[in-house]
C-alpha cells in the first residue's frame, strides 16, 4: 500500500511539474493580436508591461493608445479594440445593457495626490482638509492666506472634462462636487506638471504615476504634494486605508478574454506587479480597506449600510 | 506626337482633379454640419444658449443635460485676433513699404528671402518659443502670477502672420504703377507724400485682402495659441488674464472625450462655426477685390 501511494504522489507530482512546464512553454508559443486603447492614466503601466511581455510571449503583439476611458469602453464595446482601458467603471460611461457585456479585470490602483507650487509650501501650507480642498477646487476660496498659505491668490490648474483623473479627483477628494469653470485647463498630466512649474501660488492634481517613479524626479522640481486631512498620498496610506484619494485601473474585454488577452492580463497582475509599485500605481492584492471604491449601485451600498 | 486620346485623357484627369478641389470643401462643410447639428437636435440645446452663455459645462456621456455656452470661445477668439492684427498692422506695412519705396535692392535680396523664412516655420515651434521664453518674460517683466495671458497670445499670433501680411503688401505696392510716383515726384512731392498719398491708397484693396489673410490664419490657429493662453474658460479680466479661444478649446479636449457624447457633440459644434467663419472670410475678401476693381475702372 506504501508503495503504491508513493508511486502515485510521485506520479502526480511529475504530471503537475510537467503542466507548469507546459504552460510557459505555452506562453512562449502564444500568438495573437491584443489591442489596448482608452484611459491615458493607466497607458504607461500597460505600455511598460507589454514591453516586458514581449519578452516571454514574442508571438503575442499587443498594441497600446490612449484616448480616454469613455473612448476605451466605447471601443472595446463596438469591438474596435481587444481591450478598453479605463479609469472609470463601464456603468459610467455606456448603457447598462451595453456594460453588463464587459468583463472587468481590475489591474490595479491609482492614487492621486494634490499638488501646489513650492511658494505655496514652503509659504506654510504642508496640509489642507476635505473641506478646505472643496472650498478652494470649487472656487470659493481665493486667496491661500484663507487657508494658512501666503498671501497670494489661488490659480486653479486642472484636466478638462472628460479627464478619467479628473473624475476620480472630483469623486474622492471633492465628494463629488463640481470643480471650478475658472481654472486653466491642460490636456494631459505631464502639461499639469509644467503648468504647476511656471505659476506661482498655483494647485492641482496628479496621479503618483507622475510623481513617485524616480523618472519623474526632475518634473517634480519646484513642486510640491500636499497631505489630507495630514494623511501623506503615499502607497502606503492607500494601503492602509487612511489616504482615501485612489481608484482601481480596469481593463474590460467584452466577453471572456481570449487566450492572448488573458496571459497579458495574468502577467500584468502576476509577474509583472513589482515593477507596478515602481512605476507608482498601487497593487490591488495589498488594499486592505475598498468600500466606496468597489462601484456597487448607491442603492446597495446605502443598503449595506443600513444594516 | 499628337494623339486625340491622349489629349482627351489628360483634360480628362485636370477636369476630375478640378471637380476634386470643389467637391472637397463642400463634403467637408456638409460633414461639419451633420456633426454640429447634433447639440441642437440630439441633445436639445439651443442656439441662443450656444452664442450668448458662457457655461461650457457638457457632459460626456450619451445623456446629456449640461450647460453648452461658448460666448467665452468666440470672444476669446476675437479679442486673441484683434491683438494681434493691432500689433501686427502696423509693423507688417512698414516692413512693406520699407522693403519696396526705402531700401529695393536690399528689400528684394535680404529682406524678402527672411520674411519668407518666417512663412516657413511651422507652427508649433512658434508656440514653444513661446512657452518657454516669451511667456517667463512677461511673467518676470510685469510681476505676474502667469506669463500665459492673452498678450502671449497676441504676441505669438502676431509674429506669426507678420510674413503674410507683409508679403501681399510689398507686392500690393509694388503693383502700383511707377508713373503715378514719377507724376507726384515731378509736381515736387516728397518721398513721404508719395508713399502716403499716392501709394497707399492705390494698393489699399491688395492690403487690405493681406490683412484678412492675416487675420483668417489667425483664427484658425489652435496649436501655437493654446500652448500660450492658459487655456482658461472664462472671460479674462486684462491683457494680462488668461482666457481660451475656439480653437484651443477644439484641440485641448478632442483627445479625451467619448465619440458621440454631448461634450464632442458641442465641440463639433465649434468646429462648424470656425468653418462658417472662414467661409466668411473668404467672402469678405472677394467682395472687397470686386469693390476695389470696380473703383479702379
Amino acid at each position: 500500500m506504501n508503495f503504491k501511494k508513493i508511486a502515485a504522489l510521485t506520479l502526480v507530482g511529475t504530471m503537475a511539474m510537467s503542466m507548469t512546464a507546459f504552460a510557459e512553454a505555452d506562453l512562449s508559443k502564444l500568438s495573437g493580436d491584443v489591442s489596448c486603447t482608452g484611459s491615458s492614466a493607466l497607458q504607461p503601466l500597460v505600455q511598460a508591461a507589454a514591453d516586458k511581455f514581449a519578452e516571454v510571449a514574442p508571438g503575442v503583439n499587443i498594441t497600446v493608445d490612449a484616448g480616454g476611458s469613455g473612448q476605451g469602453l466605447q471601443n472595446v464595446s463596438d469591438g474596435t479594440s481587444t481591450v478598453g482601458n479605463s479609469d472609470v467603471f463601464a456603468e459610467e460611461k455606456l448603457d447598462p445593457d451595453k456594460a453588463a457585456e464587459l468583463v472587468d479585470h481590475q489591474v490595479c490602483a491609482i492614487g492621486m495626490a494634490v499638488v501646489v507650487s513650492q511658494d505655496v509650501a514652503d509659504g506654510g501650507v504642508k496640509s489642507l482638509t476635505s473641506d478646505q480642498l472643496v472650498s478652494i477646487f470649487t472656487g470659493e476660496t481665493t486667496n491661500w492666506k484663507d487657508v494658512g498659505g501666503p498671501d497670494e491668490e489661488i490659480t486653479l490648474v486642472l484636466r478638462p472634462e472628460g479627464s478619467g483623473t479628473r473624475a476620480t479627483f472630483e469623486k474622492y477628494a471633492l465628494g463629488g462636487a463640481e470643480e471650478a469653470g475658472e481654472a486653466m485647463e491642460n490636456d494631459n498630466s505631464a502639461e499639469l506638471q509644467k503648468a504647476l512649474q511656471d505659476t506661482n501660488g498655483s494647485v492641482g492634481y496628479l496621479a503618483l504615476s507622475y510623481i513617485l517613479p524616480d523618472e519623474a524626479q526632475d518634473a517634480m522640481q519646484g513642486i510640491a504634494t500636499i497631505a489630507i486631512d495630514d494623511v501623506e498620498p503615499t502607497l502606503e496610506n492607500i494601503y492602509n486605508g487612511t489616504y482615501n484619494v485612489w481608484a482601481f485601473e480596469h481593463m474590460y474585454t467584452k466577453g471572456e478574454a481570449d487566450e492572448a488577452t488573458q496571459a497579458f492580463i495574468d502577467y500584468i497582475t502576476g509577474d509583472f506587479s513589482d515593477d507596478v509599485e515602481s512605476l507608482g500605481y498601487a497593487v490591488s492584492s495589498k488594499l486592505t480597506k475598498t468600500d466606496g471604491h468597489t462601484g456597487e449601485t448607491e442603492a446597495a451600498e446605502d443598503a449595506t449600510e443600513a444594516q | 506626337m499628337y494623339s486625340k486620346g491622349k489629349e482627351k485623357t489628360w483634360s480628362f484627369f485636370v477636369l476630375l482633379c478640378g471637380l476634386l478641389m470643389i467637391a472637397l470643401p463642400i463634403a467637408i462643410g456638409i460633414f461639419l454640419a451633420i456633426k454640429g447639428n447634433a447639440l441642437f437636435y440630439q441633445y436639445h440645446h439651443s442656439l441662443g444658449e450656444f452664442l450668448f452663455t458662457t457655461t461650457w459645462k457638457l457632459k460626456d456621456d450619451l445623456v446629456g443635460g449640461g450647460k453648452g455656452g461658448a460666448a467665452v470661445f468666440i470672444v476669446g477668439s476675437l479679442i486673441v485676433c484683434g491683438l494681434a492684427l493691432l500689433i501686427a498692422v502696423p509693423f507688417s506695412l512698414a516692413a512693406a513699404i520699407f522693403m519696396t519705396e526705402i531700401a529695393p535692392k536690399w528689400g528684394t535680396k535680404v529682406l524678402r528671402p527672411a520674411v519668407e523664412i518666417f512663412v516657413g516655420i511651422p507652427s508649433v515651434v512658434y508656440g514653444w518659443i513661446g512657452m518657454t521664453v516669451l511667456v517667463p518674460f512677461l511673467q518676470n517683466l510685469f510681476h505676474l502670477k502667469t506669463g500665459r495671458s492673452v498678450l502671449a497670445g497676441g504676441i505669438v499670433l502676431a509674429v506669426m502672420i507678420f510674413p503674410s501680411i507683409t508679403t501681399v503688401a510689398a507686392d500690393a505696392i509694388r503693383a502700383v504703377p511707377v508713373q503715378a510716383r514719377m507724376a507726384a515726384y515731378g509736381l515736387g512731392a516728397t518721398r513721404w507724400q508719395v508713399t502716403h498719398q499716392i501709394v497707399m491708397p492705390a494698393a489699399q484693396t491688395s492690403v487690405l485682402t493681406g490683412v484678412i489673410l492675416g487675420l483668417a490664419r489667425a483664427f484658425g490657429e489652435a496649436l501655437a495659441v493654446a500652448m500660450v493662453i492658459g487655456k482658461t474658460p472664462a472671460f479674462p479680466k486684462s491683457i494680462f488674464g488668461q482666457t481660451a479661444t475656439m480653437t484651443t478649446v477644439i484641440a485641448s479636449r478632442m483627445a479625451e472625450l467619448m465619440e458621440g457624447s454631448e461634450a464632442k457633440a458641442g465641440l463639433w459644434t465649434i468646429a462648424f462655426v470656425l468653418y462658417l467663419i472662414s467661409l466668411f472670410f473668404i467672402l469678405l475678401i472677394h467682395i472687397i477685390a470686386a469693390k476695389g476693381a470696380k473703383k479702379n475702372k
